[in-house]
């Protein structure tokens, strides 16, 4: 039984999770990274991807999220995600309309830096997509 | 002096419009519980975004690698307004106060040979500031269509003010919206959002200060979190205003409804004293009529 740590899950719109849990794991921008408790001090953004909670007790919980901030403490960690929807929650139609927005955004693209950058994220997002669909 | 059919016309008229007014401000109440539900749930995002922030900025401690948003062009000569202010009208003083706020920050500036521009947030704030000011007005924003605010609301005005600043469009941005106090306080308030007024290091930044290793850099992400948090400062200034409209509209609601119960009270003795003085001019009549028999 691994020690437990305080967890919350923002999104503006409203607090989604505030709990005791074992580990997070979390879709940074360099890679996922597990958080568990006593973690270093770090930073970190955060891209479209699945954020699993594991509590202290009860079931394993599994956000979306879009984009967003995680700061991580020894005492705690913190996820401040643009728009975050638990996966059962979640619309297919919306996904596909943020792929759709994404295409668009590389479609308008004035420079190659932007370019890159709107690529980038549609490849997230499809992987994303990849990643849920299923389920 | 109007016939008793015409007084009896005016009271149900009266009538009418106090349960119109009364039901307006039932749905206001029911509005302004949503509202301020709504506020708070934004509330700890905010907060944390904050802190956040107060940490990252003493890590990269203003230096050159702050991002203009930031620091400012350095210039101060085009103001930017954004003025967000109700869709709709009937809330009593709320719109014109945001929009005489805003009003007197634009004179100065004016006066100070500044150049301004405007964004409108809301179609009342628009319909005020264009009579005076329709050639400084660059873009009106339109939230009518929509029910429940959210994030991504507030995402598209800040993209616009990003985009302008990017484009150098102005050097300063100020906010204008109205702080929700109390359902019968709601205060007018200017808040600069870029550049960014120094966040204040509230005591749990300061002790969170440890050595944080940063994914990716500082920088990057400070340029990241920025607009972030001046689309959550637009964001929560709309939701303010929701629940502020609210508050104002409910108030304003309650004293028409009393003021229609009033009106409706004066009138009913008007109506009954002239009927009785019909009656009894109808009973000389006949009176004097018999004894001149």
């Amino acid at each position: 039984m691994a020690k437990a740590f305080k967890f919350e899950l923002v999104s503006p719109e409203r607090l989604l999770v505030s709990e005791e849990v074992e580990s997070v794991v979390i879709p940074g921008a360099e890679g996922e990274m597990t958080v568990m408790a006593e973690h270093a001090p770090v930073m970190t953004t955060i891209k479209p991807g699945v954020v699993t909670v594991k509590p202290a007790s009860g079931n394993t919980q599994r956000f979306v999220v879009f984009g967003g901030f995680a700061d991580i403490l020894p005492s705690g960690c913190t996820l401040l995600a643009e728009s975050a929807v638990a996966v059962e929650d979640i619309d297919r139609a919306e996904i596909a309309r943020r792929i759709q927005e994404a295409r668009e955004d590389i479609a308008d693209a004035k420079d190659d830096a932007s370019r890159t950058k709107a690529e980038q994220f549609l490849h997230q997002l499809t992987t994303l997509e990849g990643a849920i669909l299923p389920a | 002096m109007p016939s008793l059919k015409d007084l009896r016309n005016r009271i149900a008229s009266v009538k009418a419009t106090q349960k119109i007014t009364k039901a307006m401000q039932m749905v206001a109440a029911a509005k302004l519980r949503r509202a301020q539900e709504a506020a708070e749930a934004a509330r700890p995002y905010s907060e944390r975004m904050g802190a956040v922030l107060a940490n990252i900025t003493q890590a990269v401690g203003g230096g050159g690698d702050a991002p203009a948003l930031m620091t400012g062009t350095g210039k101060d000569d085009v103001h930017l307004l954004v003025v967000c202010t109700a869709e709709r009208g009937l809330c009593g003083g709320f719109n014109s106060q945001i929009a005489r706020l805003a009003r007197d920050h634009i004179r100065k500036l004016l006066s100070a040979g500044k150049q301004v521009k405007i964004i409108c947030v809301g179609k009342k704030g628009y319909d005020i500031l264009r009579r005076d000011y329709a050639s400084l007005i660059l873009d009106r924003v339109d939230l009518r269509e929509v029910r429940t605010l959210s994030f991504v609301n507030a995402d598209a005005i800040a993209k616009k003010v990003i985009g302008l600043f990017n484009d150098g469009q102005f050097d300063v941005c100020t906010l204008f919206y109205s702080n929700f106090k109390s359902v019968i306080s709601q205060i007018p308030t200017a808040q600069q959002i870029i550049p960014a007024a120094a966040v204040e290091a509230s005591g749990e930044a300061a002790n969170g200060a440890a050595v944080y290793e940063y994914e990716p850099e500082p920088g990057e992400i400070l340029s990241d979190l920025i607009p972030r948090n001046i689309a959550v400062q637009i964001f929560r200034a709309l939701l303010e205003n929701a629940a502020g409209e609210m508050g104002a509209k409910m108030s304003a609601m309650d004293s028409a409804t009393r003021n229609a119960g009033d009106m409706i009270n004066r009138l009913s003795i008007t109506y009954n004293r002239q009927r009785q003085a019909q009656i009894t001019k109808e009973l000389i009549e006949i009176i004097s009529g018999a004894e001149a028999l």
